[in-house]
């Protein structure tokens, strides 16, 4: 692995970045569905470990792996469901729901998951774009999980959608202008809780990516934060599909920095390499806000006091 | 029809028939029921009695999906556009046949096809952000004229328009009630726009109609008359002469940026002396807001300075209570004042930690907020439960009074005002010009910055046009024309 020393790096953080963004990239897009509807839905971190952890076990108890991305991906529609239907309830605050959803989900899949901490469970395939290498760290990084083309396909989908699609004007409506949408006799509430749940479903999706591809295992500390981070990377991305898929391909980036110096012996501060997308979270943030002016692309009906 | 909400009765047994082609205003002050009866209409409210005949035949519209089914579209006052669609967007969205993929060329052509029957152009590829007022309202007009409703109802239409746009956008109405396209109901409180272009009018007063029938039969004294029933109007204020006093505010080449980081204020600068009202006119987004906001020290402005009594005016708490400066803003619920609090509160907001309301220099005495607040309701005729109720409790026009109350009753040297009488009625309206007047009768200088035209030819002393966040034209009141202002708030001349 020397051999490339420091195209190493980064044929390594750029494989990292493909291997890695995929559960960012679909909690993003997810988010970014559920926003462009005038709604927060601050649970997706529950809905990913939620998702990781029961596409590990239907995996593991069926031995098919696609199997276990549906259910992910149901099980995050069914929690989009609960935050939507609940936030369609007069004076609720979906930020605080979000919140609440968040802690449910963790704590449920902890709860549920103890068992399969132990047993394996049937991965998903990949796509080895690589083969054509002889270098291991190439055939690696060429090493493609089909959900990450998926969500590549997806991005410009999305975007393509919102633009030119009934559903994607009355998704944009609802979340930008709700005295328009009600005017023009749409419910408002019911295609919230829609958008909420297809963000969910997608956000499920995401988890089990990290269960059964990469990592590929299920323990408690398999998140650790990428459903939050997504969300962050929403606003960075302006609410635009195709910008969460390069965004998301820069936190990935990011979080396999460390691994990545690592291979070429740079062993000294691991952890601090480690915190990477955790300062790149904040940097950003800082970056793209303004004391003076609103953000550009945000949907109007956004707010955290409803 | 008849419309009650709780105990109070919003429209009381009204009738009114609009014959295919007609145009027919609806006149009455805030709170006459006119929107409530045209909601009905619409199928947002259900009647409590009454019945709506459409062709003779009954109908029971319980929604506005089915109202727009009929043919019946609404032009809202608050603009039903969606902000960051491009207004081709904005047109189409409204379509009950909205195909689940939108094919964007044959819609294009489309409306292209429908643009060249129309009689005023607009851009159809902006955010519908970006545009001015005026240009949003003709879109609208547009958009119910593109999904063919042949009866249009117009709340407040000309309220942000410019008085040649108004005119325009009025008699495009005209023209087209004329050729039977359409029918139309355009509810105002202007008489000039209902005498000059309706046919027939309908008066509301207190949810009752009181008057109306074909405009050519009636005067504007019998108008007048109808609408306000036995309340009498406050004499207009007379004006002192106050010629040749200091300058009291002045700007100097200022600029400020709005929410998006675009320059809302460009090199302004206008000086006001002690005594005099300078009005500013112009079409709402103009920049307005933002420089009230730079002088209320709610916004940091770019560059440029503020002097008061040729001072430095840093725009601190300190220093408006120095000078006695005070401001009304805009949208005052929204931007100065905190719905939660109480009246007393709100009405406290500069005075609360003066020695007269604290106790040992720093406890608020809620006491003696009372006190103040009790005086200030009854002088300014704030209609509430008491001084403890909450503000979001009061109608528009009392909180607004409150405001006022607040911003009036100190030591006022400078007072800067928007649109102050927007949304109030007539009575509250000369009120509180009059109160503006006496202010600035008592040696105040006023920046008054409003879209009614005849608001400033009644108030100020002098006028600029704002236009596009710079001041391009200046004229005194006195030979001051009305075109000739209109032509500079529509574009630099």
């Amino acid at each position: 692995m020397m051999e490339l020393g420091w195209w190493g790096v980064l044929v390594a953080v750029a494989g990292g970045a493909v291997r890695v963004s995929t559960p960012y990239l679909f909690v993003s897009l997810g988010e970014t569905l559920t926003e462009k509807s005038g709604r927060v839905n601050l649970g997706l971190e529950g809905t990913l470990v939620l998702g990781a952890m029961s596409a590990y076990g239907v995996a593991h108890l069926s031995g098919s792996p696609w199997l276990g991305v549906l259910v992910a991906g149901v099980a995050g529609a069914a929690f989009g469901l609960v935050h939507g239907a609940v936030c369609s309830l007069a004076r609720v605050n979906d930020i605080a729901m979000g919140i609440a959803l968040f802690l449910l989900g963790t704590g449920l899949a902890f709860y549920l998951g103890k068992p399969f901490i132990e047993p394996v469970a049937p991965r998903l395939p990949h796509l080895a774009f690589g083969a054509w290498s002889d270098s291991p760290p190439v055939r690696a990084a060429l090493d493609v999980s089909p959900l990450f083309v998926a969500g590549a396909v997806l991005a410009p989908a999305l975007r393509w959608a919102l633009g030119n699609t009934k559903w994607g004007l009355v998704v944009r409506t609802v979340g930008d202008n709700s005295d328009a949408a009600k005017a023009l006799g749409w419910p408002v509430s019911l295609v919230r809780t829609l958008a909420t749940m297809a963000g969910g479903f997608l956000a499920g999706v995401g988890g089990s990516f990290l269960s059964l591809h990469y990592p590929g295992t299920w323990n408690e500390a398999l998140s650790s934060g990428q459903g939050l981070m997504a969300i962050a990377l929403v606003i960075f991305a302006r609410w635009d599909p195709v910008a969460c898929f390069y965004a998301s391909l820069l936190f990935g980036g990011a979080t396999a920095l460390g691994p990545a110096l690592q291979s070429v012996g740079v062993t000294t501060n691991y952890y601090l390499y480690g915190a990477a997308p955790y300062v790149l979270t904040l940097g950003l943030l800082v970056y793209s806000s303004s004391t003076k002016h609103t953000l550009v692309g945000a949907p109007s009906e956004l707010t955290i006091s409803r | 029809m008849t419309k009650r909400f709780g105990t109070l009765l919003a429209l009381d047994d009204v009738s009114l028939t609009l014959a295919p082609g007609s145009f027919h205003a609806i006149l009455g002050q805030n709170g006459a029921g006119k929107s409530t009866l045209v909601k009905c209409i619409m199928g947002y409210h259900r009647p409590d009695a009454g019945r709506l005949l459409v062709d003779g035949r009954d109908h029971a519209v319980v929604n506005p999906r089915e109202a727009h089914a009929r043919g019946f579209g609404m032009v809202y006052q608050h603009f039903t556009l969606v902000p960051s669609m491009s207004a081709a967007e904005n047109l189409i969205l409204g379509r009950a046949d909205l195909p689940a993929v939108i094919r964007w060329d044959e819609e294009r052509a489309r409306i292209e096809e429908f643009r060249r029957r129309m009689p005023f152009t607009l851009d159809l590829d902006r955010p519908v952000a970006g545009l001015a007022a005026g240009e949003k309202q003709k879109l609208e007009i547009l958009k119910q004229l593109f999904l063919g409703r042949c009866v249009l109802i117009l709340d407040e239409p000309t309220s942000v328009l410019t008085p040649d746009e108004a005119d325009q956008v009025l008699g495009l109405m005209r023209d087209l009630t004329a050729e039977r396209r359409l029918s139309v109901v355009v509810i105002t409180h202007k008489f000039r726009e209902a005498l000059a272009f309706a046919r027939e009018v309908t008066v509301l007063r207190a949810g009752r109609r009181v008057g109306g029938g074909p405009v050519a039969s009636l005067s504007r004294q019998d108008l007048v008359r109808m609408m306000l029933g036995s309340a009498t109007l406050a004499e207009p204020a007379t004006r002192v002469a106050r010629p040749g006093q200091a300058v009291a505010l002045e700007l100097e080449a200022l600029t400020a940026e709005n929410d998006k980081g675009l320059v809302a204020v460009r090199d302004a600068s206008v000086a006001v002396r002690a005594g005099e009202i300078v009005g500013v006119a112009g079409v709402s987004g103009n920049g307005q807001r933002e420089l009230v906001e730079v002088l209320a020290g709610q916004r940091e402005p770019e560059s440029g300075a503020i002097r008061v009594r040729g001072e430095p005016y840093g725009r601190t708490r300190a220093e408006m209570r120095r000078h006695g400066i005070f401001v009304l803003t805009e949208e005052p619920l929204h931007s100065a004042c905190v719905r939660g609090m109480s009246v007393a509160e709100n009405l406290a907001f500069r005075t609360f930690d003066e020695p007269a309301n604290t106790r040992g220099g720093w406890l608020v005495s809620r006491r003696a907020l009372r006190r103040q607040a009790r005086a200030l309701i009854d002088a300014y005729g704030i209609t509430t439960q008491g001084p403890d109720a909450r503000l979001e409790t009061l109608s528009g026009g009392n909180v607004q009074r409150t405001v006022l109350a607040r911003e009036l009753s100190g030591e006022v040297s400078v007072l800067i005002a928007q649109n102050p009488c927007a949304g109030l009625d007539v009575a509250a309206t000369v009120e509180i010009r009059n109160r503006m007047v006496a202010a600035r009768n008592a040696g105040a200088a006023v920046l008054l910055l409003s879209e009614d035209l005849d608001e400033l030819l009644e108030l100020a002393d002098r006028i600029v046009v704002m236009f596009e966040g710079r001041f391009v034209y200046e004229t005194p009141r006195d030979g001051a024309d009305l075109h000739t202002i209109g032509h500079h708030m529509a574009s630099h001349a």
